[in-house]
């Protein structure tokens, strides 16, 4: 049978074809010796408004609310789900970062010497009513 | 040695026999040496240590002695704890241990500052080196030594070490040794920690490692000229006898071991409990998938002024070697105090391993010892002798972040963890400190222990906590405000209240911090200043989708005596940063906002000084949090209930906040559609948003993208190479101001003719 490793809370391995899988709608993503980002959509997000001002940016300078020319939140989703997978301050115009550079062939051979029965237990999601189980 | 032997022949062995000595005779100045700074593995076993371990290999007689010892040094750490006179000692910011005889710090008490772990050793194995077989100095049975400078050793200068070697039968056999984060350390800026230093000549007290005590008393002459040099001459009294009778302590359980067990046993213990830590250590490190992470920590200013300072991280790991790579950092500042020596940087790489990943370890310089970490030279995480680095913490805690957020990621799919997958905590100390004349007319200069309440990041099964504990320390208390009032000439009007929307929203949400109100009453001769970066950047990043916190600043209200107020008018006063700001009950005050690096500001009586504590990040994608916990958020006053409907897509009645969870489906499937719509594919998006080069508009330090041999320094045409050290200097802010209103002036045709 095939593994599947779970990496991230959202993303998952599949040992047999070498791919990044979404782990909540089982999309695939990208090979998993690449970025995974390249098989996400990407958007650029104002900072304000996911930190709203707590004091009035019509008055001050400084208002709780992360600097909009001096860093953007890039959010990554998969693109059939649309599950946030990840997010990555950025200095505006940074390019986005190769955050997880997998060794495969050293992956499937930590994972051959284990099997299945350790795969780490921590799901995608806590919904009520869908039906998954910590 | 080539370029010494260029043009003639090579010196003979006997030659070079010669010449070593004689540099070794004539040495000017025996400053920090590298060979010792730039190294935190264990030295290699020495030939008593061999000759021990051959004796005394019995794992069970060795488990009973380390208990022995691991029960002195706590013993040690609760006696400073308990009588120390520094604020630091009181809530836990202290190191007590016992070192090898070479200088490694085997054990260490097991509660406080686990950041010591890595650093403290520097200033023995100087001792070992340089002092130990000097005439003038020596090493004896009753000697104590002195140390603070953190060029030798240490996290900054306003720690204070006591180190007393430990003889047997007239052997060395070990050293004993008690830290403290003391404060006041006759710096240019009260409470030992200057932002305002621009260069180690700011930094006040600068003791090399010196013996200040014989025969196990304190020499008077030496013990006046330190406290000739600091501002709290009772402090510094106080805890160098404090920390002196811990050593003492600790060195009576030593000696107890010694008489039952004998010194083989001793030392064998010392080395063993080393060398089995570090084994274990590579043995959990192979545990974790082979691969490269990166990511980055941005400082968004100097405390000086707000820049883009970048702390670059690629943590790779292989078999079972791990290696930092911060190469890409920014370069160090010339005249700036956020610099960090390299060993500051480890100690928090050190404090992570052993509080958040493998809190099981025995605690020593062991855990750290095979863990690598690159720098470039010259950087703000390795910085040389020239530069200052009183506000180091900026360095080491972005540091720490970029690791903890890095090693999350290797952690996820590891089937043997000793944690739970943890989201970066809060990195910042946003805290007040102070100085001045007190009440009682006592000179004083420490802070406020808030700095303890750092917002928990969230784990992989729940919320961060809130204000829960400072990144450097696996426990330690945020004080008694009404004790510290009767010390102190100023109160925390508002204290322990949450900050409401300075979130860090997730799946699960990142632990939320308080505000800190404080307003001077009885002195005409007391200050603050604020030592933080994030308030235009956030100082972390979030972890599998989850968001960061926000940003903090700093706010004043200046021309008004609120304790006034509160005598002849108390429904003005108002208890949060966002009605005081928002709303500005005080007539003909003055409202300002400013970035967290505020030099020391002499206060009036009744002006507010507002911060708030930050939060740590959030994990995961907010629209899987369960809806119940953002309207429980929303009623303990953590979130207003716009932002948490805006955010999580949570659909309830604004009146009784009764969830409607179908509705809440709906609009959540409706967002993850309205994601879809509105992101573009990477290869599409990174067109539009790469560039080359930092942008024009940004003072940005550091590399750019994947060339890391590259740093900008301060605009996109200034850079230098990583390993090609060159100044870094910034103008001082009030120059820059001026510029720009003598520009003003110019634009507007006011006519230059001042004689120049
Ligand atoms: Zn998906």
């Amino acid at each position: 049978m095939t593994m599947k490793v779970p990496m991230t809370e959202y993303l998952r391995i599949d040992l047999e074809t070498e791919k990044w899988e979404c782990r909540v709608c089982d999309h695939v993503i990208a090979p998993a010796a690449g970025n995974y980002k390249e098989g996400l959509l990407v958007h650029n997000r104002d900072p304000r408004e996911i930190h709203p001002p707590v004091i009035d940016p019509a008055k001050y300078r400084y208002t709780f609310c992360p600097d909009p020319e001096w860093v953007r939140i890039l959010e990554f989703c998969c693109p059939k789900c649309g599950t946030q997978i990840e997010t990555e301050y950025a200095t505006p115009g940074h390019p986005p970062l190769w955050d997880m550079q997998v060794d495969v062939p050293a992956l499937k051979a930590q994972w051959a010497s284990r099997g299945p029965a350790m795969l780490p237990d921590a799901g995608p999601a806590v919904v009520p009513g869908r039906g998954h189980a910590h | 040695m080539k370029d010494m032997t260029t043009g003639g022949p090579a010196p003979s062995a006997e030659d070079m026999k010669l010449i070593k000595k004689f540099l070794e005779d004539t040495t000017l100045f025996l400053g920090p040496d590298p060979e010792i700074m730039q190294n935190h593995d264990l030295m290699p076993r020495s030939a008593d240590e061999e000759h021990a371990i051959a004796n005394v290999p019995d794992t069970h007689t060795i488990a009973k002695i380390r208990d022995r010892l691991q029960a002195g040094c706590d013993e040690g750490y609760e006696m400073v704890e308990q009588m120390g006179a520094a604020p630091g000692a009181k809530w836990g910011d202290v190191i007590t241990g016992i070192y090898s005889a070479s200088g490694d710090l085997a054990i260490a008490s097991a509660g406080g500052v686990l950041l010591f772990s890595s650093v403290v050793h520097h200033p023995i194995k100087f001792i070992v080196k340089n002092w130990m077989n000097e005439p003038t100095v020596g090493v004896r049975d009753g000697d104590g030594f002195i140390h603070n400078d953190s060029r030798y050793g240490n996290v900054h200068n306003t720690d204070q070490s006591m180190i007393l070697p430990i003889f047997h039968e007239g052997r060395l056999v070990c050293w004993v040794a008690s830290t403290v984060h003391e404060g006041e350390n006759g710096a240019i800026e009260p409470g030992g920690m200057p932002s305002m230093a621009e260069s180690p000549s700011d930094e006040g007290l600068k003791m090399s490692p010196f013996k200040v005590v014989e025969n196990y008393q304190i020499k008077r002459d030496l013990l006046t000229f330190l406290q000739n040099s600091v501002r709290e001459p009772k402090l510094q009294l106080e805890d160098m006898k404090v920390k002196l009778f811990a050593c003492l302590r600790i060195k009576q359980r030593i000696e107890e071991t010694l008489k039952t067990d004998g010194a083989d046993a001793l030392i064998s213990t010392l080395r063993l409990t080393m060398e089995d830590v570090r084994a274990e250590v590579k043995r959990r490190v192979s545990e974790w998938p082979d691969m490269s992470v990166r990511t980055y920590i941005i400082q968004d200013s100097t405390l000086r002024e707000n820049c883009v300072v970048k702390v670059n991280c690629t943590l790779t790991k292989k078999g079972d070697q791990l290696t930092f790579d911060f190469r890409g950092s920014s370069p160090e500042f010339t005249n700036r105090a956020t610099n960090t020596i390299l060993g500051g940087l480890k100690g928090m790489l050190s404090q992570l391993f052993l509080c958040y990943i493998w809190p099981d370890l025995p605690r020593g310089q062991a855990a750290m010892a095979p863990i690598e970490v690159i720098t470039d030279p010259h950087s703000i995480l390795n910085c040389s002798y020239d530069a200052p680095n009183s506000q180091s913490l900026m360095s080491i805690f972005t540091g720490f972040t970029a690791g903890q957020h890095a090693v999350a990621k290797f952690l996820y799919s590891c089937p043997e963890k000793f944690t739970k997958v943890h989201a970066p905590a809060f990195n910042m100390i946003n805290t007040f400190i102070w100085g001045g004349v007190s009440q009682h007319g006592e000179t004083l200069g420490n802070l406020c222990a808030d700095l303890n309440g750092m917002g928990a990041g969230a784990t992989s099964n729940r919320d961060g906590e809130h204000a829960l504990a400072p990144i450097f320390a696996t426990m330690a208390d945020i004080g008694e405000q009404e004790v510290n009032e009767e010390d102190v000439p100023f109160l925390q009007l508002v204290s322990k209240k949450m900050t409401r929307d300075a979130i860090a929203p997730g799946k699960y949400r990142g632990g939320q911090g308080y505000t800190m109100m404080v307003a001077t009453k009885d002195s005409e001769q007391w200050g603050f200043m604020t030592t933080a970066q994030g308030a235009k950047i956030p100082p972390i990043q979030g972890l599998f989708g989850g968001y960061a916190c926000g940003t903090y600043p700093l706010s004043k209200v200046q021309g008004v005596d609120v304790y006034d107020v509160m005598l002849n008018e108390p429904e003005k006063f108002r208890h949060s940063i966002e009605e005081i700001m928002n709303e500005q009950p005080f007539e003909g005050a003055r409202y300002t906002t400013h970035h967290m690096g505020m030099g020391f500001d002499i206060s009036k009586r009744g002006e507010l000084y507002m911060i708030s504590q930050g939060a740590g990040a959030g994990y995961g994608d907010l629209l899987e949090r369960d809806p119940v916990g953002v309207v429980k958020d929303i009623e303990e006053g953590l979130m207003s209930a716009e932002v948490a409907a805006r955010l999580y897509k949570v659909v309830f009645d604004p009146a009784t906040l009764a969830i409607d969870f179908e509705a809440t489906e709906k609009a959540r499937a409706d967002e993850r559609k309205a994601r879809i719509a509105r992101s573009v594919p990477y290869a599409e998006f990174v067109k539009g948003w790469n560039q080359p080069k930092p942008p024009a508009h940004l003072p940005y330090f550091g590399c750019w993208g994947d060339d890391v041999e590259t740093l900008y320094m301060g605009s996109p045409d200034k850079t230098r190479r990583g390993d090609e050290p060159k100044p870094n200097y910034m103008v001082h802010p009030k120059d820059v101001r001026i510029a720009e209103l003598e520009a003003r002036l110019a634009a507007a045709g006011v006519p230059g003719d001042e004689k120049q």
